[in-house]
């Protein structure tokens, strides 16, 4: 399953489109300058700590794509070199602390990174000898084996508990204590930006290029010349490394290591994330961290059941969406360059407006059923949206299904609006319809 | 799909609109605990249980003329997440939190509380544990801005094995638990306080293994019946606990159980299935059947109300402490709560007194061990449709029950 | 002596047929499709809610035909409609896409039956003790279910080796666009295919759930263990997956009686670690303390040493 697997997911954006200097490194600047104004824009404490989350996800979904989308490698452990990044990071800063060493925090994740290194390279020297799915289940073989470790073996992981750290009591620079939430979160940003400078920047290394021949055409590889576990292997190392740094970074937000970073739910996530993002696009695992982190914070909130409207996500993209939503975006990238995109604003609206309909529709049903079933106690009075409704009367029901068949319906017809507006652009590419 | 995302949105900034606006008419207290996934199905119990207590109190006028208000925080009984969550209480203005289910997020918390209110000095936050047993909480990791309700697993074992003392049949015991920081604590204790109260009783085995990995106990059956143990004692909870006797029932093993978590949610189906009459006891503060009349009529409502028993007289006993507090100081401020809570004394749900220990804010009450199985005239009560119920076996004072503790309490100036 | 091997062997054999029980569906998929399915064990969870509720309204035996062929429907309306089309994006997508589905699953089946055990019993006609070793007893319904589980495995295994459709079956995987321009129907073999390995599944979930623990999560904790026994074997292949599950059966079992750690055997040779090193705990760990999460290591060193598993025929 190696090969025509993750060249589905890749697609065949991830070749370099020649670009000019401008945009080459104004991304960066752009970049740079929203990390650095977003903390005026969200001050709150819930937002700040929410942004420095996105920021390790970002490295984190980064560093899983070098797997993935550059290597095609399916990781199901990734956390392995996360937590030990984060581990490394807490008993580096403890060490610091006791022996009053004059290492300032900003340093620490690099620490990670090693360490985050050096476990890639000795699990990666065994488990890179193979790929496709032996890869993918030595992956899962290692999780399994060091996340039980981590609660059994007390002394360096801390049980349950885990262990901690202070990051304030570390030596100061321009007086910047990092005990507000505002600091760590620049320290994460700065962070963030170099790492994902520096993976864009493999990317074009000859490296980079051989990491997409090894996961296009291995036997090819061998062919010219080059031995594709060596390839596999350093890019595993290096992705160990920056996942390596984020765990770090993880560390120091929560000053707080333990065996949840290990955990099997961690490795699912930046798999879910770089998939939703997009595996074939370097900024799409970007996207999807960000879109997850926010999701599984906040989508909680809402309903008990977010985990049920995650996965219909999820398998909705899977199923109609499998290069992610980077993949949407840069499907209507001609559209852009012949400034036709425009033209698609009425037909993305005809088709929206059912589609509301049709997720409210079922939404509404889904919780209707998860009140009637869970909170049975509570009497059939319940609110969907505000609206105050009666879960076991007839009327909310009938209404969940015309909304959600009648917008099934009509989204099903504006495909053909769609499809039309999509060819009367005139741009060929990308054969139309919505995705 | 960018949809479902934009009208999160909308409703989340919504909804936090709506939190500022009631917040000048009651005390809210953050609720974090797991309420999705497999760990909810103790965190949404807890939930129904501080709603009942806090409909109780609002009907006799709430506290301080102002009404009580749990707020729900969804921590998917993950360390990191729970900061993130009491993050989220700080910033809709509570400063009252309370948690209980899972050692590791409680450990979390309490080290972000204390440096929290280190580093936002006038915004001190108070987090109250009910359930959260590992000593070291209350030990290396103490903390001023932490108070705990449940008796720790040191004082659970310091009761049981007081209840051994008097107890000559057991002769042969063997310890098995989760490989982790609470079976560990459990099984360390045990070694200790056994040889410490009963020399003559013989530990014939001492087994660790992996958290929720197994699906077949035989082997481990196996071992303890060579070892021609009568009693076991163990801290399994969960898929653990019942596999464990379903395996032991299988099997045929006679011995008795010593356990701290059979009440736990699926336990007594668990138990009611291998047919264990009376041979499995647990270690609490109280249990439905238990013979004191106050606490039995407010089992009773409870259940009539949400359908749901008591997992947790101990909150009873940490809100009624909570709201006391309030009321003694005039005041909602942590400060000045944490200030009362220390050393405060209580007339405990279960009858008896119990006292907020203030070296450690470990709080020591009355324990009880009680057996489950078929019900006689003084269990009205049974668990989760069984038939079977609690019934009272043993009482261990207060005094019977004090541990040491290597807390070095840092006060606030 | 005799007694730990004799009981430890008996008590391995029940548990490995077991794990071949639950995995024998997963094996059946991946050996035909190609798709590594992450949802099995939620199909297993299905089936055995669906024997629960359906033995509770007309009683054990009907809820073991029943529930599997409901869970074989659902399966198969699974692949129809969902796997075939993600199926021309690869096998990446494939998998993601009942790694959704298992989510999707423990939330519904959270609605319904609620996220604590259910009192699912083993049915009374079974419910004695059928022989006595050793003072240890060994119900009747463990050897119902090893029975069950040896019947499912020679039967899968005439069926695949011994009939046309099993031939058919086989022939489509390998050469898809020949077998169907002999006029067979692929996607409904397929089709077909999955329903059955999810039905298998669903048997394993009605019989596995009355001995072990019928509750929400057990999807999630039986998940990877599964995957051990089916790659350790050797992907694909049904007898590699039967050796597997009695491997790693045994393999567990006997490893529980073992109490040696590191330590000691570094004491044999006049060694001891100090006491206050960080890893202390490496050196105390004794392998049955350890031993549920052995399984994990021999998958680890199986794909190093032999990539194919044990009995499997192409490399991973």
């Amino acid at each position: 399953m190696t090969d025509r697997v993750v060249n589905a997911v890749v697609g065949s954006a991830s070749r370099g489109v020649p670009m000019s200097a401008l945009a080459r490194y104004g991304v960066w600047v752009v970049a740079a300058a929203v990390l650095a104004v977003l903390p005026f824009v969200f001050g709150s404490g819930l937002a700040l700590t929410v942004m420095s989350l996105m920021g390790i996800a970002v490295i984190f979904s980064l560093s899983y794509n070098i797997l993935l989308g550059q290597t095609g490698l399916l990781s199901f452990g990734h956390a392995v070199y996360y937590g030990f990044g984060g581990y490394l990071a807490v008993h580096a800063m403890k060490a610091i602390v006791a022996n009053g060493l004059p290492v300032p925090l900003p340093v620490i994740p690099l620490v990670g990174g090693l360490a985050g290194l050096f476990f890639a390279a000795l699990f990666g020297w065994v488990s890179t000898k193979r790929s496709g799915t032996a890869f993918a289940m030595i992956s899962l073989g290692l999780a399994e084996l060091i996340g039980s470790s981590a609660l059994i073996l007390r002394g360096f992981f801390g049980g349950e508990e885990g262990i901690t750290a202070d990051r304030t009591k570390l030596l100061r620079i321009l007086d910047w204590s990092f005990g507000p939430q505002v600091q760590v979160y620049y320290l994460i940003a700065v962070w963030c930006l170099l790492c994902a400078i520096l993976m864009y920047a493999v990317t074009r290394t000859p490296l980079g290029r051989m990491c997409n021949a090894v996961r296009d055409n291995p036997e090819r590889v061998q062919f010219v010349g080059y031995d594709p576990r060596m390839v596999r292997f350093l890019a595993f190392c290096l992705s160990g490394l920056f996942a390596g740094v984020a765990g770090a970074l993880a560390a120091i937000n929560f000053e707080i290591a333990n065996s949840a970073l290990f955990g099997a739910v961690q490795s699912g996530t930046v798999l879910l994330a770089t998939f939703m993002g997009g595996a074939g696009f370097f900024f799409g695992p970007v996207l999807g961290a960000v879109l997850v982190v926010y999701l599984q914070l906040m989508l909680s909130d809402l309903t008990g059941i977010w985990q049920l409207y995650f996965g219909l996500l999820f398998i909705a993209m899977v199923m109609f969406a499998p290069s992610g939503l980077a993949g949407l975006i840069m499907m209507h990238r001609p559209l852009w360059r012949a400034r036709a995109l425009h033209r698609m604003v009425p037909a993305y609206f005809v088709a929206l407006v059912p589609l509301l309909v049709m997720l409210a529709g079922a939404a509404l049903m889904i919780e209707m059923f998860h009140h009637l079933m869970v909170k049975a106690v509570e009497g059939p009075a319940m609110k969907f949206m505000y609206i105050p409704l009666h879960a076991n009367a007839v009327g909310p029901w009938l209404v969940g299904l015309l909304m959600a068949g009648g917008g099934f319906l009509l989204f099903h017809r504006s495909f053909r609006v769609v499809a039309a507006a999509w060819n009367r652009t005139g741009v060929a590419d990308a054969a139309g319809g919505r995705p | 799909m960018k949809t479902t995302y934009v009208r999160g949105l909308a409703v989340a900034a919504a909804l936090s609109l709506c939190s500022a606006a009631s917040a000048q008419e009651s005390i809210k207290i953050g609720y974090v605990d797991p309420l999705s996934g497999g760990g909810a199905s103790i965190g949404e119990i807890g939930l129904k249980t501080f709603q009942f207590i806090a409909e109780l109190q609002n009907a006799k006028g709430g506290v301080l003329g102002k009404k009580i208000e749990f707020v729900p925080y969804d921590n998917k009984l993950n360390p990191q997440e729970s900061i993130v969550q009491v993050q989220k209480a700080i910033d809709a203005g509570i400063r009252i939190i309370t948690q209980g289910n899972g050692s590791g997020a409680a450990a979390a918390i309490t080290e972000f509380v204390a440096k929290y209110n280190e580093r936002n000095p006038g915004k001190e936050v108070i987090y109250l544990n009910y359930a959260a047993v590992d000593p070291v909480l209350t030990n290396d990791k103490c903390n001023y801005w932490h108070f705990r309700w449940d008796a720790n697993s040191e004082i659970k074992m310091e009761a049981i094995t007081s209840y051994m003392k008097a107890n000559a049949s057991i002769k042969k015991v063997y310890l098995i638990n989760q490989d982790y920081s609470f079976g560990q604590s459990v099984r360390a204790d045990a070694k200790k306080m056994v040889s410490a109260k009963r020399p003559d009783v013989q530990i014939v085995g001492d087994e660790l293994h992996p958290l929720m990995k197994i699906t077949d106990f035989a082997p481990y059956i196996a071992k303890i019946k060579a070892s021609g143990a009568d009693s076991v004692i163990t801290g399994n909870w969960g898929q653990d606990f019942a596999l464990l006797l379903k395996a032991a029932a299988d099997a045929g093993l006679q011995a008795n159980w010593y356990t701290f978590y059979a009440g736990g949610a699926g336990g007594p189906t668990a138990i009611k299935q291998t047919g264990l009459n009376h041979r499995v006891f647990q270690i609490s503060e109280g249990f439905a059947n238990i013979p004191h009349a106050p606490a039995q009529e407010f089992e009773k409502a409870l259940r009539a109300k949400y359908n749901v028993g008591l997992f947790y007289p101990r909150a009873v006993n940490q809100f009624g402490m909570l709201f006391a507090a309030m009321e003694q100081t005039k005041s909602a401020d942590p400060k000045k709560i944490a200030a009362a809570l220390e050393g405060m004394k209580f007339n405990v749900f279960s009858g008896g007194e119990g006292f907020m220990r203030k070296d450690d804010h470990q709080f020591f009450q009355p324990m009880y061990i009680s057996s489950f199985g078929e019900r006689g005239s003084g269990e009205p009560l049974d668990e989760e449709g069984t038939g079977w119920g609690w019934k009272l076996v043993g009482k261990i004072d207060t005094g019977s029950t004090m541990v040491s503790t290597t807390c070095k309490m840092q006060r606030p100036n | 002596m005799l007694e730990l091997l004799i009981v430890s062997t008996l008590n391995g054999v029940l548990f490995g047929m077991l794990l071949f029980l639950m995995a024998s569906g997963l094996t059946l998929i991946f050996s035909m499709m190609g798709v590594l399915n992450f949802a099995h064990a939620s199909f297993y969870m299905l089936g055995a809610f669906f024997g629960f509720q359906i033995s509770r309204w007309v009683g054990f035996w009907p809820a073991l035909v029943v529930g599997p062929v409901l869970v074989g429907a659902i399966g198969a309306v699974v692949e129809r409609f969902g796997l075939r089309n993600v199926h021309r994006h690869g096998h990446v997508p494939e998998l993601l896409f009942t790694f959704g589905l298992a989510f999707v699953i423990e939330e519904v089946v959270q609605m319904i039956w609620g996220k604590s055990p259910v009192d699912f019993r083993v049915p009374e006609v079974l419910d004695f003790p059928a022989f006595t070793i050793f003072a240890t007893n060994y119900p009747a319904y463990k050897l119902f279910m090893l029975l069950i589980s040896i019947g499912i495995f020679v039967a899968l295994f005439a069926v695949l080796t011994k009939t046309r459709i099993g031939l058919i079956v086989q022939a489509s995987l390998t050469h898809p666009n020949m077998v169907a321009h002999l006029g067979h129907n692929v996607p409904l073999v397929f089709m077909l295919v999955f329903g059955l390995g999810s039905a298998l599944a669903a048997i394993a979930g009605v019989i596995a759930g009355p001995a072990l623990v019928t509750q929400s999560n057990m999807a999630a904790l039986l998940g990877p263990i599964l995957f051990v026994v089916v790659v350790v074997g050797g992907l694909g292949s049904l007898s590699g997956a039967f050796v597997a599950s009695l491997l790693i059966g045994l393999l567990q079992t006997f490893a529980v009686s073992v109490n040696v750690s590191l330590a000691d055997v570094f004491a044999v040779f006049g060694f001891t670690p100090g006491p206050d090193s960080m890893l202390d705990d490496l050196w105390r760990v004794t392998v049955a303390q350890i031993a549920p999460i052995l399984p994990y290591l021999l998958l680890v060193l199986v794909l190093i040493l032999k990539p194919s598993g044990l009995m499997g025929t192409r490399e991973t």
